[in-house]
């Protein structure tokens, strides 16, 4: 009998909503266990850190990694993972783009400490105290990992074979993805394993032209069941964004969030959805615009809400960054 | 840029074939002085400009950048100016909440017969930059990663 491929599945920053969807293929998780030997899954087996380092190099068959990299631990087990996979797939938005996690990238260490730690209301800190690195206990030394100022994602930090976008992947990209997987039919390395149009080509809604005089969130209207929500003045980042979910959310009347990343070439998944959201804007005058744009409150937050990491620009600017690397309370 | 000890700013500039790269043209016949911080690049038309020239601009290096084209109305495709002042104000306030000063990146109009305003423009803006100082955008995440400085020196 020959020897079943080794699959590996690992969280680093993310929700667990990753897992949640591979549980999501249902009956199928039992082909998923029938063609594989499943090696590594700390989110639902006991597996120890020291049984991947205890393998050969390249010994795991395929590692699906979600989460984006956040902190030391995380960046251990993607450069380990890596080391001992011959395929390593960035599997969900977080370890694509960066997604929920990378939002963090609008501020930085000593700010969100600052904030988790001291200022906000509910938190009672007299003596400041913050996360240490490390701490000497009588029983011995304890270790946290370093927190990271910039969130990272996975390709940032390792090089990575294949990336499936969604947050989380679809059960149909999954199972797309470890049938070409079991039946040796990957595309080329670098690839995203997905179609590549945009949420508009699956989207059922009437689209005409765009013509937006304010932006509505989607508390303060009730859409049209047929009409494109853009149309109607809600913000969808179906025209910038890949799709093979579906196009589930618009058809909710909630408007394309942009979970699936940018389609195939673009360097800047924001600057697309920027683009497409400007087009439909019905202004003529610098003047008129800005009173539009007063309608759409963060923009960069809409744009950027899967892929800051990823974009060309990263995180904000960040004030002294040079001299904040060397101090910090780390 | 630093040359001889002074910070002299790199100003990308997205000129419209019609109208400001013709004004860049008439300033430059007509021997008009202005800072040698422009770099420009020649586009059709400002409503071809798409944000992700202006991020990768600033990523890659450059202190600011400066999009001109047509006066509104006298777009030579009828509306590309109109786009570029809608796509323009919605990417300043990205910029803007990405913590990019105001004047890195600017929006001006100039006809083919305004070499006089398109060198002013230039030597306005590269003052500008120069208060504001060098962007060095790629300083904003020096490695943090202690496991790739582990793997680099092995």
């Amino acid at each position: 009998m020959t020897q079943k491929p080794k699959l590996a599945l690992y969280w680093a920053s993310s929700c667990g909503g990753c897992e949640i969807a591979v549980l999501g293929l249902h009956e199928k998780i039992l082909d998923v266990a029938a063609a594989f030997d499943i090696v590594f899954w700390p989110c639902v087996m006991d597996f120890k850190y020291a049984d991947v380092e205890a393998m050969e190099d390249g010994e795991i068959d395929v590692c699906f990694f979600n989460g984006a990299i956040r902190n030391d631990e995380n960046a251990h087990l993607a450069h380990l993972l890596r080391r001992k996979s011959k395929v390593l797939v960035a599997f969900g938005a977080c370890a694509f783009g960066g997604s929920m996690p990378g939002l963090a990238n609008f501020y930085d260490r000593d700010t969100m400490f600052n904030w988790i730690y001291m200022d906000s209301p509910t938190t009672i800190n007299p003596d400041k105290v913050l996360p240490q690195k490390r701490y000497d206990t009588p029983e011995g030394e304890l270790v946290l990992p370093g927190f990271w100022n910039t969130v990272k994602t996975l390709a940032q930090v390792v090089p990575v074979d294949y990336f499936l976008p969604g947050c989380p992947p679809e059960a149909q990209s999954i199972e797309a993805a470890v049938t070409a997987i079991v039946a040796g039919e990957l595309p080329p390395p670098g690839s995203v394993i997905g179609s590549d149009v945009t949420v508009c080509d699956e989207c059922k809604r009437t689209k005409t032209e765009k013509k937006i005089k304010r932006f509505y969130r989607p508390q303060e209207i009730i859409p049209d069941p047929d009409i494109c929500l853009l149309e109607q003045g809600l913000f969808c980042a179906g025209i910038g964004t890949r799709s093979g979910c579906g196009a589930k959310c618009p058809a909710v009347g909630m408007g394309c969030r942009g979970c699936y990343g940018p389609n195939e070439g673009v360097l800047d998944h924001g600057a697309k959805i920027l683009t497409g959201i400007a087009s439909a804007i019905d202004a003529e005058t610098a003047e008129e615009v800005e009173i539009i744009l007063d309608t759409l409150p963060d923009p960069a937050g809409y744009f950027y809400r899967f892929h800051l990491p990823d974009s060309l620009l990263r995180r904000k600017a960040r004030k002294n960054g040079k001299k904040q690397m060397d101090g910090g309370p780390q | 840029m630093i040359e001889n000890g002074t910070f002299k700013p790199v100003i990308v500039g997205f000129l419209c074939n019609w109208c400001s790269y013709r004004a860049a043209d008439l300033a430059g016949t007509s021997r008009m002085g202005y800072p040698s911080t422009l770099r420009d690049i020649r586009i059709m038309c400002t409503g071809r400009l798409d944000p992700t020239f202006v991020l990768r601009a600033l990523q890659k290096g450059a202190d600011g950048v400066l999009i001109m084209g047509c006066h509104p109305g006298q777009c030579h495709y009828q509306a590309g100016n109109y786009k570029a002042i809608r796509r323009f104000a919605l990417l300043k306030r990205t910029l803007r909440q990405l913590g990019l000063e105001e004047e890195r990146v600017q929006l001006h109009w100039a006809s083919a017969a305004e070499g006089v305003q398109f060198a002013e423009t230039v030597a306005r803006m590269t003052e500008q930059i120069k208060a504001l100082g060098p962007l060095d955008w790629s300083h904003n995440w020096p490695n943090e990663d202690p496991y790739a400085v582990e793997e680099a020196t092995e």
